[in-house]
């Protein structure tokens, strides 16, 4: 067997020089490197975490990896996707990280698939990868990638960060739990702010992201001691490293016994979520940022409540009276239920849940400004910063 | 006995991630945490009074339902986690 192995992916000269820090350890050798040259490897996604982990594994000589993402650049993502620059803004994601990883190494055969992970493609896209690495952003896609690794046997490497804590396992190991062990169910939407509403530190996904290249160069070598069985949290903040033991759930509906998922389920319904995104749909009680424009320039009375938090008031702000939706019950008495209110904050889904609970709370002439602050920046006043 | 609070729920809480409360279960103490912040309540616990499925509770590194869940006895020194699912990474 190891002869076979040696004589399909020899290493030539100028691999054995440049993985030569690997090649002189014992952990690693040439046995290890050319394990490393035959490991086919799947990142779901190619943002925060998926970006140092690709580039990482690429470095360590990972012969093939794969990349499902769909997205486009936007500068918002630079501040922590290190895989794209400046100059890739407004391309797509997967040319843009396989243009790196090819510069980082020309040996990596790069993978690109540019599709939304689905109940209908992903067990036989995991089919063909050894490992798969979940680096998503939402709960229905970590539940699919979960459920397809138990379905088709690979293991789960699994992170996730939410502004300065992090999580990271191995999951769906034969021996060990599954994600859904750990949660057998979602929280319902809306509960637990994503990313792009709670913020994240931009070096996080950094350490979880090279924390979960870690464990898959690990289980690629067979060597070490691997998450399997542990959570491990990160606190960037106080700089603290935690371990909870985790235990394979007798009951798991996907990896017990006696599973119930043997086939994969509409994760969207499983998780709540109707439609694409859950984008407030708009209503007629709406304004546009055109409409608010002219009845300002028209003089008329309309009072501007803003209600995002003081620190993004800081970034931009329209001259609002800010209070931040969290603390619109107790300081709603500041509000004056005879005048026409305009609420807005950044992109209109927090506006859309105040101007709801201002109306229950008796408020007649109340608007939600439609697509918030960025979209008065983007079709009124271009000298008002996007963030 | 001390109870670490995750970022996404601090803001029910009083902006702290810890909490100190004295009891003498797990139970005990997620109650006299509760009633201190009630905000936390709906985040813990679902309209029948049992802990959400999507929040684990760990008593030091285990996990409270493979010990005796809420009746689990504490004692001081000991730390209560509560560890929600979290999702970002992606985008």
């Amino acid at each position: 067997m190891a002869n076979t192995v040696e004589t399909a992916a020899a290493l030539n000269k100028d691999e054995i020089l440049r993985y030569s820090r690997h090649l002189i350890m014992p952990e690693v050798g040439m046995e290890g490197q050319t394990r490393l040259k035959q490991a086919r490897v799947l990142c779901i996604g190619a943002g925060g975490l998926g970006s140092p982990l690709a580039m990482y594994l690429g470095a360590a000589g990972v012969g093939t990896i794969g990349i499902v993402d769909f997205d486009v650049v936007d500068f918002t993502n630079l501040q922590r996707q290190i895989i794209h620059g400046t100059a890739d803004v407004g391309r797509k994601k997967l040319d843009s990280a396989a243009d790196t990883l090819r510069e980082i190494n020309p040996y990596v055969n790069v993978r690109k698939f540019e599709t939304k992970l689905t109940s209908a493609n992903a067990l036989e896209l995991f089919r063909e990868f050894d490992i798969i690495v979940d680096g998503t952003d939402n709960f229905p896609t970590r539940y699919l990638v979960n459920d397809a690794c138990v379905l088709t046997g690979k293991p789960n490497v699994y992170g996730s960060i939410f502004r300065f804590e992090g999580q990271a396992s191995v999951f769906a190991t034969k021996e060990g739990p599954c994600y859904r062990c750990l949660y057998p169910e979602p929280p319902p939407p809306g509960l637990v702010p994503s990313c792009a509403e709670g913020g994240v530190l931009g070096i996080l996904p950094g350490l979880v992201g090279v924390i979960q290249a870690t464990e898959t160069i690990k289980l690629i070598l067979g060597s070490g001691d691997p998450l399997i069985g542990r959570l491990l949290l990160v606190d960037a903040l106080a700089m603290r490293f935690r371990e909870l033991k985790l235990r394979k759930n007798p009951d798991c509906p996907a990896c017990g016994p006696n599973p119930t998922v043997r086939e994969l389920i509409d994760y969207n319904q499983f998780c709540g979520i109707r439609g694409e995104e859950a984008v407030p749909a708009p209503v007629s009680s709406d304004m546009t940022v055109e409409e608010f424009k002219r009845r300002l320039n028209a003089g008329d009375d309309l009072f501007v409540l803003d209600v995002r938090e003081p620190h993004e008031y800081q970034i931009c702000n329209l001259g609002g009276y800010l209070i931040p939706l969290n603390d619109l019950p107790k300081r709603v008495h500041e509000l004056d239920s005879s005048r026409e209110i305009v609420v807005h904050c950044k992109m209109g889904g927090r506006s859309a849940k105040a101007a709801d609970f201002l109306r229950q709370s008796g408020f007649s002439k109340v608007h939600n400004l439609a697509g918030g602050i960025n979209a008065w920046a983007e079709r009124v006043d271009p000298n008002v910063p996007k963030y | 006995m001390k109870i670490l609070i995750p970022t996404p729920l601090r803001q029910y809480a009083g902006k702290l991630g810890v909490v100190e409360v004295t009891a003498t279960t797990v139970g005990e103490a997620l109650n006299s945490l509760t009633s201190a912040y009630p905000e936390l309540r709906r985040h813990l616990y679902n309209e029948e009074g049992k802990l959400r499925a999507f929040v684990n509770v760990y008593l030091n590194d285990d996990d409270v339902r493979y010990l005796q869940n809420e009746q689990t006895t504490v004692k001081d020194g000991d730390t209560l986690s509560i560890i929600p699912s979290i999702a970002g990474g992606r985008g």
